[in-house]
């Protein structure tokens, strides 16, 4: 039998305003243990809690780029539980008129796009972060608790693993455009928890689902749903039956391992928040927050394809991440050619980035200096290997592209008399070379331009290099 | 009239993290069941074109501007706690 995986994602993002969701304690990450607390997030008797005017801007913010309807009428409701990660035991969330509805994103794979539909976006508060000791006792740490939080339920149209982490890459991207968060998984700032059932093929009605969680990187969602795929298929090809339970991907082996059965739905008992008043959205507030929307990945991409010329996939890889998006507009601003900039961008930079663990704004590297680079590059000044020892200055200690080709003697040789010394000194000296290419061996032009690259320390501009061996050994 | 069962009470008690005998759980149901039929008088009511209330005050957006001020002092904040270990809570382990 052939099976069909229904996937929903959830995902929670942790908005950057300055305090808290409820309370003016601040909301800032990387904190002393406890130091950002307030007694309005611990519970304290007798306190009362009141809206981050930013925190509702900015969910409004992201449920209008996620193309969400915005409920004109929107409130808190209390979800109550018991954990030690909360002490007021009860979140305050949104239940049934979520500040957005009905949105929705495309994303692309392997060349094909499609639309996932977004249920709903609401506003909740964090809770602390608890740490396990492994020895009976945990420790509770109470800075993250009431950090604005938005919860981004996907409709379950997702099919595969790939799809997933192309939605979560697309949400990542929108959400860093908009500024209203770091969406950085690493930090939890971005988090993601996965619904998967599987059905025949050709069956309306959904399977079972079981819930993933603690899938802390985009690839262990992407593994994660791959094995989790697996073996709810095994466990149905053998006749059995699929719980409804929570299961946690374990990195170590690559398995989702279970974490509880769920009896019956949860029973949070919700009730509209007695200790806030309900917000409601007018016009010129929303037109205000829709204003500050700027250009979006899907645009811009659609910009870099028009206006630069640029292929699809290249404009969607340079468009993927708001800083690198950036940097490449103000190369290109600062006079660069747009097609090297991006091919510096995605290739050398990301390299870089990828090979150090930074970020871009960690490096000395500026748009002018990238820019300056290119430049040269473009005019002949050095040739893109040369660029490459610039390039390397450039992003470690900074300064002018100019100012370091001079200073290291990088200048490419472009005279041809110069050149043609080079290339009777290696022809001279390599005799056999000329037998071979005469014998219709073309690898050996690549033999000598290899040793004189070496003469020049790789100074040689390379086209006009070619041209004057190829002319120089036709000679002999 | 609705009926209001042992079980149900067990089970709320049970939600709201309460220990209660088999005997106060019957006791409860007679009682809660006084009470939630006592709110039935309510549906007699036509609410056809009534807005639901979620809240008593006539007023909305009560927002604050988003400037932070500094957490409570630690301390402070850890003398309400009954352990703690390197500035954090400690707490029986319960997982989820």
């Amino acid at each position: 039998m052939n099976f069909e995986t229904i996937i929903g994602l959830e995902v929670h993002v942790e908005l950057k305003t300055d305090s808290k969701m409820f309370s003016p304690a601040p909301a800032h990450f990387g904190a002393e243990p406890n130091t950002n607390t307030n007694v309005i997030d611990l519970g304290y008797p007798g306190v009362l809690p009141v809206v981050n005017k930013r925190a509702v801007d900015w969910a409004m913010k992201a449920a209008l780029a996620l193309n969400c309807e915005i409920t004109r009428h929107t409130k808190f409701d209390r979800k109550n539980y018991f954990y030690p990660d909360n002490p007021k035991a009860y979140q305050i969330s949104q239940f049934d008129q979520p500040i957005g509805e009905h949105g929705w994103i495309e994303i692309e794979v392997k060349g094909e796009k499609k639309r996932i539909g977004i249920t709903r976006l609401h506003m909740e508060e964090d809770a602390g972060k608890l740490t396990h000791t492994g020895n009976g006792h945990s420790l509770v740490d109470f800075n993250r608790q009431g950090t604005p939080l938005i919860e981004i339920v996907s409709e379950p149209d997702i099919r595969t693993a790939d799809e997933a982490y192309a939605y979560l890459e697309k949400i990542k991207a929108i959400i860093q455009y908009t500024g209203v968060s770091d969406v950085r998984m690493e930090e939890g700032s971005l988090r993601c928890d996965a619904n998967i059932s599987l059905r025949p093929f050709g069956q309306d009605e959904f399977g079972t689902k079981t819930e993933l969680k603690n899938l802390n990187s985009f690839n262990f969602v992407r593994k994660g749903i791959e094995h989790e795929q697996i073996r709810q298929e095994q466990v149905l090809l053998a006749g059995g039956i699929i719980e409804q339970e929570t299961r946690r991907y374990d990195e170590s082996t690559g398995k989702t391992l279970l974490m509880r059965v769920k009896e019956g739905s949860d029973d949070y008992r919700y009730f509209p928040e007695p200790d806030l008043v309900d917000i409601i959205i007018d016009d010129a507030w929303l037109e205000r927050v829709r204003a500050e929307i700027p250009e979006l990945p899907d645009a811009r991409k659609a910009r870099y394809v028009s206006e630069l010329g640029m292929s699809s996939y290249d404009a969607m890889v340079l468009t993927l991440a708001k800083p690198i998006s950036d940097f490449f507009e103000a190369t290109v601003a600062a006079g660069a050619d747009a097609k090297l900039s991006s091919n510096w961008l995605m290739g050398e930079v990301s390299a870089y980035l990828n090979a150090e663990q930074k970020e871009l704004s960690d490096t000395a590297l500026t748009p002018e200096g990238l820019a300056g680079m290119i430049k040269l590059i473009s005019d002949g000044t050095i040739s893109s290997k040369i660029a490459k020892k610039v390039f390397k200055e450039l992003i470690e200690k900074g300064g002018d592209a100019n100012d370091i080709v001079k200073a290291k003697g990088l200048v490419q040789i472009s005279d041809e008399n110069t050149l043609r010394e080079f290339v009777t000194t290696a022809l001279d000296n390599n005799p056999q070379s000329i037998e071979d290419f005469k014998n219709g061996k073309d690898r050996a032009i690549g033999f000598l331009v290899g040793q004189i690259m070496k003469q020049t320390k790789g100074q040689a501009n390379p086209p006009l290099l070619n041209k004057i061996l190829l002319a120089e050994i036709a000679k002999r | 009239m609705a009926k209001m069962t042992k079980e149900e009470v067990i089970e709320v008690a049970h939600l709201a993290r309460l220990a209660i005998t088999d005997e106060e759980a019957e006791h409860f149901a007679d009682q809660l069941e006084a009470i939630t039929n006592a709110m039935e008088l309510l549906n007699e009511l036509d609410t056809e074109n009534v807005e639901p209330t979620t809240h008593v005050l006539q007023m909305v957006n009560v927002l604050r501007e988003d400037k932070s001020i500094p957490g409570l002092d630690r301390e402070l904040m850890l003398k309400n706690v009954k352990e703690h270990e390197g500035g954090q809570v400690k707490v029986p382990t319960i997982l989820e």
